[in-house]
């Protein structure tokens, strides 16, 4: 299908390009390491403790991150134009929305990723047991970051204080994944760990609803 | 000119009756006293404003198919007016839970969805604050009242299967729940009153909207010149 190879020639693209420089990764691994930091003044970090609050304010330092992270991807289309050239090298402007919400996924899963041992050590969480179940939740949450985070990237690229326009459209979209991500990874982190398989069908219905709004909305996001 | 006038009085009277309906025919509720009145004006209050973003994203789903300017003029007007509602919930909230819970505000399921709903709607009048091409702004804003409404649901969903902690929802909600029939009587007529306040409102917003448009229009054939 002519979409799925365009897709994935944008998908090598934003991949190559973030992986020429890493200054997106880098920055925003930076990013959440502060923020797990002066989190660790807000509450006294006890085991109990770290087990209660640790997975919200480790998802709130993700949906931060993701808020930051996201600006760029709309908005480095715009110098010398390079939206104009991608909306006329693909047949279905959904490739584009496809290639950069799976290259956004993929940036975030791999920040959070690189998070988890940072989050374990600094606030005494045992995550090796659960880590592929982890994964799954990270990944899901992820998605669902993604998706209406690269709509609304393309969004508030065009409009004025754009820095601050994409967490405001952004975060309160984002209620149901912070609840049932925090809640998917809090069971993991109890002393019997469980697999939330309920928050996780929501994250999935979630992702499928917003993927299906992009997907029918996507091609006037884009439009000159 | 006139007929107006006479609409305006109409839902005016409407919603003086309702008041007083809500004071002086209901019963007084068991178990809260008095203060449980506001529900009236409150819960019809929420239903009105959730009529309003309802309003408001089928005018979104229509801009974006149509383009027409009118569709875009009752997206805004639907929106602010559903704030409007919506923010008469969120202060007659607290009001009625002081007396009754001893405590403002509380997170429970209810409130909480309540108070991301307004937010996404906010969002949505400061995107249109920050766009200022007249067709970008319509475009956009509708692309984003469409994933905002796509979300309340789910907002609603995720935050009730949280934590509840309002009391039980008694008109629907669970079985042996329920309202006595003089009390439904009068909040289904307050839901009605609310209702043509909303409509009225609404339709004040888009007649200013239709000016500010045609005045723009007639800026622009003016510089044309």
């Amino acid at each position: 299908m002519a979409t799925l190879s365009n897709t994935a020639v944008l998908l090598g693209k934003e991949v190559r390009t973030e992986f020429r420089s890493r200054e997106l990764l880098t920055t925003t691994v930076v990013f959440i390491v502060m923020v797990v930091v002066l989190f660790s003044f807000t509450f006294d970090p006890t085991s109990s403790e770290s087990r209660r609050f640790g997975p919200g304010l480790l998802w709130l330092a993700f949906l931060f991150a993701a808020s930051l992270m996201l600006q760029p991807c709309f908005l480095r289309e715009q110098t010398n134009d390079t939206l104009s050239a991608l909306r006329l090298s693909v047949s279905d402007p959904f490739a584009i929305f496809l290639a950069k919400l799976i290259a956004n996924t993929l940036f975030l899963f791999l920040t959070e990723v690189l998070m988890l041992p940072v989050f374990a050590v600094l606030y005494n969480v045992h995550l090796l047991g659960v880590t592929p179940q982890l994964a799954l939740v990270l990944f899901l949450g992820s998605l669902g970051v993604a998706i209406p985070g690269t709509a609304f990237s393309a969004i508030s690229a065009q409009a004025r204080l754009r820095e601050l326009m994409l967490p405001l459209l952004l975060l309160p979209l984002l209620t149901p994944v912070l609840i049932a991500s925090t809640e998917a990874t809090a069971a993991l982190l109890e002393p019997n760990p469980a697999l939330r398989k309920d928050w996780l069908g929501f994250l999935a219905t979630f992702d499928v609803v917003f993927l299906t709004a992009l997907w029918l909305f996507g091609e006037y996001l884009l439009e000159e | 000119m006139l007929k107006r006038g006479v609409i305006g009085a109409a839902v005016l009277f409407l919603v003086g009756t309702a008041a007083y309906a809500s004071f002086y025919i209901a019963p007084e509720e068991r178990t809260m006293g008095a203060i449980q009145r506001i529900f009236y004006f409150h819960a019809a209050s929420a239903w009105a404003g959730m009529t309003a973003f309802l309003v408001c994203f089928l005018a979104n789903l229509t801009y974006v198919l149509r383009r027409n300017q009118e569709s875009d003029w009752v997206g805004v007007s639907a929106a602010e007016v559903g704030l409007a509602f919506t923010t008469v919930v969120l202060i007659t909230g607290p009001i009625w839970a002081h007396p009754v819970w001893g405590i403002w505000w509380t997170w429970d399921a209810r409130l909480t969805s309540t108070f991301v709903l307004w937010l996404l709607y906010v969002s949505y009048l400061l995107l249109r604050n920050m766009l200022e091409e007249p067709d970008r702004r319509a475009l956009l804003s509708a692309l984003f009242g469409i994933f905002a409404f796509l979300d309340v649901p789910l907002v609603f969903g995720a935050i009730r299967w949280w934590r509840t902690q309002h009391p039980q929802p008694i008109i629907m909600g669970s079985p042996g729940s329920g309202l006595e029939p003089t009390m439904s009587k009068v909040f289904f007529f307050s839901v009605l009153a609310m209702h043509a306040l909303m409509v009225l409102l609404l339709t004040e917003r888009y007649r200013l909207e239709k000016m500010r448009g045609d005045f723009q229009e007639l800026l622009r054939e003016a510089e044309a010149r």
